[in-house]
């Protein structure tokens, strides 16, 4: 029980607590980054623990013959193919430092077949799903923006004029207005109603203000956290219901 | 009529979307990108500009084939901008799949644009390098000993840009093209900020406004979303009219990628508008009907 | 006949003289220990070359450094053809007049001499007149001001979570998102379909991950109470481990531990997208009635919430990424945003000292609000008065409490040196 709880908790404590401090003394600057790496390599460690729950959970799928078996199957077969061919550097050519042998090339060397599976496999399916969210703020944009009540309307407003802005529309339909902001201050206000400077005045100003407040709002809550974390205030990540 | 727009299956929705993009882009719908004097653009190129020629500046592309759409021309444009002025260009990656990005950057602008240019003395590239911010705090203390070789797996203190440099410190500039974390918000915090170096960047759309509050200081200039890059390259091709003319044959590395894909975009904010303009619609007459 | 020859070659030989001797050196040369690091570090500066035109005249400096026994003093001895017969350190372009020289030991005294370089050659080398010997600092002290602030704020959190531990009593809003989760568990179960738990993409060391699986502690609860069944898919193999423990643990206080299936939190993929598209197979699937997506979000976030939309269930979103809470404010029913979310562990536990924490964050915003106050007062004060007391005082808020020059301002640290020599 003291090896589940206490221990990980004086470790937890005892290098956040340390880390802070070297922020302060040059000497010590880089244990922060060392730290980080430690915690790489054991993630990277750790993936082996993912890789395998996935391998097991789609053969249990495929040797029960479960709904959707097929597509459990395609994973496991794409799973092994690019590990295989990746791993082993299969089809890669040699370097100028070594020639003969494929193993230091680069993962990625144009012409192997990794590098077909990235360019002809990967891409096309990582733009695709990318893609999919014109389509889904489309949606989200037809069913959810309605001037239900004031914050709505402004809301509306503001998509309205960013979105006519970004693009020649809004230059064209404003483009009545003095495009030289001029001497005067009311030929500077007239300028300042153009869409395009609009949208410009709106990123400036009032997003910019927002989007500062929302982000101090949540460094505190950050250090708040971390803190309670480093105290033992708060144990959820050991797994704990209190 | 209503009844059928009330209930609206989203897929006609989809459809439509699909077409405002796809038919801009199959007719070569362009329109025209007039840029603001001041604008962001303007920051950027300056920043390039502005430097000596044969400066050292330190590229990373820090994106991944989902946002290529976005950042792709940007990161190229980048590239051919400090190809023209000669500027020393480090190359890196803080994202596995971004890579290929930088070697086609070497391998097709530089090769099939400023063939004059050699591996080793005008660019050179780092390669990837896990690690996120613990890599780019490392940036700013020794390359050396974080990267050891570059990514054709020579020692770099056997290639000349980098026998004599030891690390970011002796960049004059940065350039990041950012799709999110790691990006341009850690470079902010881990490099510009503690060390001084000036770092312009290029962003998804979704990212500019987390990133205006850092202008104009550490951040020099931002390139946001599809726009700005379209800026920037209307700004480049009016500085360096060359660049517009050679047109590699692959769209996607042209010098007018960003301009082009500006057709689709200005059919699809208009058709948001609509659907934006037709949901009040029926909320309103809903409203006033009575319901 | 013999004059003309003579002639002509001593023409030759002239212009051959004035190519190679032409460029000018740079001056003022002058070196400086880098502030606030261990010692391996020197600023060397210069003024530009007379011939430095900024457009190529001159291609660029070239830096030269020789070590001096620390005996010899003060004043740079060294003279530029020992600088000369050494490797050069380090080359900037033109139009620079600064350099940091990083490969110095500290305590150890050096001399630089800079040249300017162009096509025809290098110019006579530009000794500085003082030696320099680094020196390592043991405290950063321009991070001193930011040490202040976070002891402050520390110091208040911790001193609320005592003050809730002995008794006090602190009052927090209601949060509708966190109201709602029992709702949704509930609905889940009505439906006799099953509860989706999304931790988000990053890995274990996020905050805003570990504040996820605070969440999870709780849903996971609830769910074990109404005996509906709870998934939760990851991106990362230690969220994996961690969300199982959290929910075994969870099914243990609510009596049910028999009713914990592992199979049920399960490792997608590390890549976002094929990630994002499992979990929309899994919803478009077996349809869910309650989503929950807590944690580090990116573009998949829309993509998520309109999916879940399209189901018909019910969607609670926590996020700290200001990017994607809009895409959750606009598709989910209900939405914590930013602090919210940091808030859940406190709110859902009921737990005094956890809430004492809240009050400790709200000061901490106090803080920040009264600098910003401050700091536009003076600005403005500054810029509409003129007054170099104003000036000073907006310097000193920007660069040493807000910047990295520590507590001395940078006027006072001048006047110092000054006051030294004298």
């Amino acid at each position: 029980m003291i090896a589940k709880r206490t221990i990980p908790l004086l470790m937890a404590s005892a290098v956040g607590f340390l880390l802070i401090l070297t922020y302060f003394i040059p000497q010590t600057e880089q244990w922060g980054a060392d730290a980080m790496e430690m915690f790489i390599i054991l993630a990277a460690a750790a993936m082996v623990l993912g890789a395998g729950n996935l391998v097991m959970m789609n053969l249990a799928k495929v040797s029960r013959r479960s709904e959707g078996w097929g597509y459990a199957a395609i994973t496991l077969i794409a799973f092994v193919v690019v590990l295989v061919i990746g791993l082993l550097k299969i089809g890669a050519h040699g370097t100028a430092v070594s020639p003969a042998n494929a193993w230091p090339s680069n993962p990625v060397q144009e012409g192997s077949p990794f590098w077909w599976i990235y360019q002809y496999g990967l891409v096309p399916l990582t733009a695709t799903m990318f893609a999919m969210l014109a389509f889904y703020i489309a949606s989200a944009a037809f069913r959810a923006f309605r001037a239900k009540n004031v914050e709505a309307s402004l809301l509306l407003g503001t998509a309205f004029i960013v979105l006519l802005g970004q693009v020649y529309a809004g230059y064209w339909l404003t483009d009545f207005l003095p495009a030289d902001p001029g001497d005067t201050a009311w030929s500077q206000f007239l300028n300042g109603l153009r869409l395009e400077n609009l949208t410009q005045m709106i990123m400036d100003v009032p997003q910019k203000a927002g989007n500062r407040a929302i982000t101090i709002g949540i460094a505190l809550g950050i250090v708040s956290t971390s803190l309670k974390v480093l105290l033992g205030v708060d144990r959820s990540y050991l797994g704990s219901a209190d | 009529m209503l009844n059928y727009l009330r209930n609206l299956d989203r897929r006609i929705v989809f459809l439509l979307m699909g077409l405002a993009v796809a038919l801009p882009i199959l007719f070569k719908l362009s329109f025209p990108e007039p840029v603001p004097e001041g604008s962001q653009p303007y920051h950027v190129f300056d920043q390039i500009d502005n430097l000596p020629d044969g400066s050292r500046v330190l590229i990373s592309f820090d994106f991944d084939p989902g946002s290529q759409g976005e950042l792709l021309p940007m990161a190229m444009g980048f590239t051919r901008h400090c190809a023209q002025k000669h500027h020393k260009m480090y190359f890196m990656c803080l994202w596995p799949l971004g890579e290929p990005f930088v070697e086609d950057a070497m391998n097709i602008v530089i090769g099939q644009e400023y063939p004059d240019l050699i591996y080793g003395e005008d660019f050179m590239s780092f390669g990837y390098k896990p690690g996120a911010e613990a890599v780019i705090k490392n940036c700013i203390v020794d390359m050396k000993t974080l990267f050891i070789t570059d990514s054709r797996k020579t020692d770099l203190n056997k290639i000349p840009m980098t026998a004599n440099i030891k690390s970011a410190k002796a960049m004059d500039l940065i350039i990041n093209i950012s799709a999110g974390d790691p990006g341009t918000k850690q470079w902010v915090q881990y490099a510009a900020t503690p060390a001084g170096i000036p770092l312009v960047a290029g962003c998804t759309g979704v990212q500019a406004p987390l990133l205006y509050p850092y202008i104009p200081n550490p951040l020099k200039g931002l390139l946001p979303a599809i726009k700005g890059a379209a800026g920037y390259e209307q700004v480049l091709i009016a500085a360096y009219p060359e660049m517009g003319a050679a047109d590699i044959v692959d769209s996607k590395y042209s010098s007018k990628a960003a301009l082009q894909r500006m057709g689709p975009q200005f059919v699809a904010h208009l058709l948001m508008v609509s659907f934006i303009l037709l949901g009040n619609f029926i909320y309103f007459y809903d409203k006033k009907g009575g319901a | 006949m013999r004059h003309i020859a003579y002639a002509m070659l001593a023409c030759v030989l002239a212009f051959e003289a004035m190519a190679y001797a032409a460029i000018a050196p740079p001056s003022n040369v002058q070196t400086a220990d880098t502030p606030n690091d261990v010692g391996n570090q020197v600023d060397v500066t210069w003024s530009l070359s007379p011939d430095d035109n900024g457009k190529g005249a001159v291609k660029g400096y070239v830096i030269y450094r020789v070590t001096i026994d620390s005996a010899e003093g003060l004043e740079s001895t060294a003279s530029a053809t020992s600088l000369a017969g050494s490797e050069p350190i380090g080359d900037v372009a033109y139009g620079k007049t600064d350099f940091t020289d990083e490969n110095t030991t500290a305590g150890t005294m050096y001399t630089y001499g800079v040249a300017a370089v162009n096509t025809s050659g290098t110019s006579d080398i530009a000794v500085a007149a003082l030696n320099v010997t680094p020196r390592m600092e043991y405290i950063n002290r321009g991070k001193l001001w930011f040490g202040i602030i976070m002891l402050t704020i520390s110091g208040v959190v911790i001193w609320y979570v005592r003050y809730a531990k002995r008794g006090g009593d602190v009052k927090v809003r209601k949060i509708a998102g966190l109201e709602a989760v029992t709702e949704a568990v509930g609905r889940a179960t009505e439906m006799g379909r099953e509860v989706l738990f999304v931790p988000g993409i990053l890995d274990i060391n996020d905050i805003q991950t570990v504040a996820g699986m605070t969440v999870l502690a709780s849903v996971a609860k609830t769910a074990a109470e109404y005996d509906a069944k709870l998934e939760v898919p990851t991106a990362r193999s230690l969220v994996m481990t961690t969300a199982r423990e959290t929910v075994e643990a969870a099914y243990l206080a609510a009596g049910r531990p028999d009713a914990y299936d592992e199979n049920n939190i399960y490792y997608l993929t590390d890549e976002q997208f094929g990630y994002t598209a499992g979990i929309q197979g899994k919803m478009v699937r077996d349809k869910p009635a309650a989503c929950f997506y807590m944690g580090a979000f990116y573009a998949e976030s829309l993509i998520l919430a309109e999916t879940g939309n399209s189901i018909g269930a019910i969607q609670i979103a926590g996020t700290a990424m200001p990017s994607q809470l809009p895409f959750f404010v606009a598709a989910c029913d209900y939405t914590l945003i930013g602090e919210e979310f940091f808030a859940a562990s406190a709110y859902l536990s009921g737990d005094a000292q956890q809430l004492g924490s809240l009050k400790g964050q709200d000061v901490g915003k106090v803080i920040a609000a009264a600098l910003l106050v401050l700091g536009c007062f003076f600005a403005t004060l500054a810029m509409a008065t003129g007054s170099s007391s104003m000036i000073a005082t907006q310097d000193y808020i920007k660069n040493n409490i807000l910047g990295n020059e520590g507590f001395v301002p940078a006027a006072a640290a001048e006047t110092g040196i000054e006051g030294d020599n004298e």
